[in-house]
């Protein structure tokens, strides 16, 4: 007699998962690889995989809502005059004119002024409405120069040249023909409605040597006054950190592939680069062995998103952060109450990231001037700096259980780690253990 | 000529150093009568008058390094020599004018005025020009006129490989050979209205030369939106 054959449950692979197989129909389909914005999604070695110790025995901590915590901060003061001086060690990471709208612009600018900290321009050049409500304004110099005017270099409070991104080290710039609007293609001195890329070398410097004559060359344009920064993408920290000191800059900021993106290939951002966790203490050892550490300034930059991922940051040797994505969020990217749009467009709120179609139902990331009317600057403003202010508050109050009247006093001697490799990347003993891989011998708990 | 004085000015960098030159020049605004200026033993040193605003005569006797003239804004800078990288990088307006050869990315980014090179320019130059008039009396080098906006380039000799790859809407004239186009570059009419530009940028230039014996290039516009049966064009 037959028996009953029991069947199997139908098991998915764990390698072609419903997105890999998504992906795949999607390539067969539309013959263009997939292009979005944002960070790497998956799941990377992060400032989550570590601890603080807090205080113990041996280490006592400052009072909660009495003790000073000091969070400020100066950028720029190995050359310029006039260096960056910020109430809190959290700033706002360069995003394009063009990839987000003019009103997310001057929300970024609003907000930033209030919590005490800087904007920063993007490719494409400053807008007025940034300046004007920017209190400390980074200009960036990019590889396009698209907008790249010598009396906005002056107006600005210090200059940041872009060498990479953490989300697409070695790529360009994309601005897609849809968001180029009659604006954007001005300002950009390209026809409207076409492809913009962004080249990703600089057109007229090639190497450490000639990148220093570039940074004279901007130092004698803005008079020795304004502070240079230095932009990398998380790729060899180690020698680029040191070169970049060798060039002259003043600060470097160092972006690690967590690091979000206007608009740039999927298989970019998900392969290409170093998880921010792995940046941090290499170009630290750099700068330490060139008697550089807090002479020049680090800003750490890809995933900060709240207090207790800037007091990680600032504990394994960095002197600020840079916040891209989480500041969009502030201002209320992919807010649930917009979801039924999201639903329109075929993603959820939480996911969107096709940020280089310019439909952003929050109006952000869009050059749609219906949409981007939905953005109000200084309300946005406002929230940025109320989330700024939470951060740095998170971060006092890490620092003060460690018994640290500076954030700056954090060391990544009040860490632990979580997994292995997160100790091996952060340099920091596995939690309950002795043991921090790659190093010979033990340290002491 | 500065009403004020019976010579003209002279900076020394040898004496001030390019910091002291450029500080002098950068003081300067559009009310100057010292209208007049001579930048003596440059030395091919770096970002000699570069970040220029007045409306002044900058006239530098000898050789310089990279980025002299840089961003140059109506200021009128004569080079009596040969420039290194990126002369006149940025320019926003005024004249660049060199009487020598010009090393790589001459005019890179440049958005106006006019740069001329009397003799050679290198690779790259007009690099990503976004609106500058650039005329070189000689050859360009490879990957010239590279992801070109705007504005036109003037070439009167040979240019190198892969010209005007990626080019924009800027216009290129070349009267020699070209070694190759770079990718959606293509030979285009000469209409009676290039000729005449042609004609007006020589002028300008002060370089003599027959706008008839020119070629005239510019974008073929395929590459402006991504298509995949272009993928092999990049
Ligand atoms: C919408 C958007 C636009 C950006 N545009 C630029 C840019 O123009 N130049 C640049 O250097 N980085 C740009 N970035 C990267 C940020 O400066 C920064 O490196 C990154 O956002 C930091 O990581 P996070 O997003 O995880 O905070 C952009 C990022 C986003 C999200």
């Amino acid at each position: 007699m037959a028996a009953h054959t029991p069947t199997t449950t139908p098991r998915k692979s764990a390698i072609f998962d419903d997105y890999t197989l998504s992906e795949i129909r999607r390539a067969a389909t539309t013959g263009i690889y997939d292009i979005r914005g944002g960070g790497s999604k998956r799941r990377l070695p992060h400032f989550d995989d570590l601890l603080f110790l807090g205080a113990s025995i041996s280490r006592y901590p400052l009072e909660g809502y009495r003790e000073r915590c000091d969070t400020s901060v100066v950028l720029g003061t190995r050359f310029a005059s006039k260096p960056i001086k910020l109430d809190i060690p959290i700033t706002i990471a360069g995003m394009s004119f063009g990839s987000l709208s003019a009103q997310a612009k001057e929300a970024l600018g609003r907000g930033a002024t209030l919590a005490g900290t800087s904007t920063t321009t993007g490719d494409g050049g400053m807008t007025p409405e940034e300046r004007g409500q920017s209190k400390t304004l980074i200009y960036q110099y990019l590889p396009s120069r698209y907008g790249m005017n010598p009396d906005d270099l002056r107006k600005a409070d210090a200059i940041e040249v872009v060498v990479g991104q953490g989300a697409k080290p070695g790529g360009g710039g994309m601005l897609l023909g849809q968001k180029i609007s009659d604006r954007v293609a001005e300002m950009r001195d390209l026809p409207k409605g076409i492809d913009q890329r962004s080249a990703c070398r600089h057109p007229d410097w090639t190497g450490p040597d000639d990148l220093e004559i570039k940074i004279n060359e901007l130092r004698e344009i803005t008079n020795w006054e304004k502070p240079i920064y230095l932009k990398i993408g998380g790729t060899r920290p180690y020698y680029d950190t040191a070169l970049a000191v060798k060039s002259g800059a003043d600060v470097i900021v160092l972006d690690g592939m967590q690091g979000g993106t206007a608009a740039t290939q999927e298989v970019f951002i998900e392969h290409v680069g170093l998880p921010t966790l792995a940046c941090i203490r290499p170009a630290v050892k750099a700068l330490q062995e060139l008697g550089m550490h807090r002479k020049v300034q680090l800003i750490i930059s890809g995933g900060i998103r709240n207090g207790a991922d800037v007091a990680k940051a600032l504990a394994l040797g960095a002197d600020a952060v840079s916040i891209g994505t989480a500041a969009m969020v502030a201002l209320g990217d992919n807010d649930p109450i917009y979801e039924e749009e999201y639903q329109k467009l075929g993603t959820t709120a939480g996911a969107y990231d096709d940020w280089h179609e310019g439909r952003d139902p929050a109006g952000i990331s869009t050059q749609d001037p219906e949409l981007a009317k939905r953005l109000d600057p200084v309300l946005a403003g406002r929230r940025l700096a109320n989330y700024l202010k939470v951060m740095t508050l998170e971060a006092q109050t890490i620092a003060r259980a460690c018994g640290k009247s500076h954030l700056h006093n954090l060391e990544p001697e009040d860490l632990v780690a979580l997994t292995i490799e997160a100790a091996a990347m952060a340099q920091v003993p596995l939690a309950g253990t002795d043991w921090i891989p790659g190093r010979s011998g033990s340290t002491e708990i | 000529m500065g009403r004020g004085r019976l010579t003209m000015p002279e900076l020394d960098v040898r004496e001030i150093g390019v910091r002291g030159v450029n500080k002098a020049l950068m003081a300067l605004d559009d009310s100057t009568n010292d209208r007049n200026w001579v930048v003596r033993s440059p030395q091919g040193q770096h970002s000699i008058a570069c970040g220029l605003t007045a409306p002044i005569d900058v006239v530098i006797k000898g050789h310089v390094g990279f980025y002299c003239a840089g961003m140059n804004q109506q200021a009128n800078v004569t080079i009596e020599g040969h420039a290194g990288v990126g002369v006149g990088e940025n320019m926003m307006s005024g004249r660049v004018h060199v009487t020598g050869n010009a090393s790589e990315s001459a005019g890179a980014t440049a958005h106006g005025g006019l740069l001329v090179i009397e003799g050679d320019a290198s690779s790259r130059c007009g690099i990503s020009m976004k609106g500058v008039d650039i005329v070189v009396g000689g050859s360009v080098g490879h990957m010239s006129a590279f992801m070109a906006q705007s504005g036109h380039l003037v070439v009167c000799g040979d240019a190198g490989d892969a010209l005007g790859d990626s080019i924009y809407e800027a216009v290129l004239f070349v009267r020699g050979k070209v070694e190759s186009l770079g990718a959606d570059c293509i030979e285009k009419e000469m209409r009676p209205e290039h000729l005449a530009k042609l004609a007006e940028l020589l002028q300008a230039a002060g370089i003599e030369a027959a706008p008839s014996e020119f070629r005239r290039y510019g974008s073929a516009r395929k590459l402006y939106n991504f298509d995949i049966d272009n993928v092999g064009a990049y």
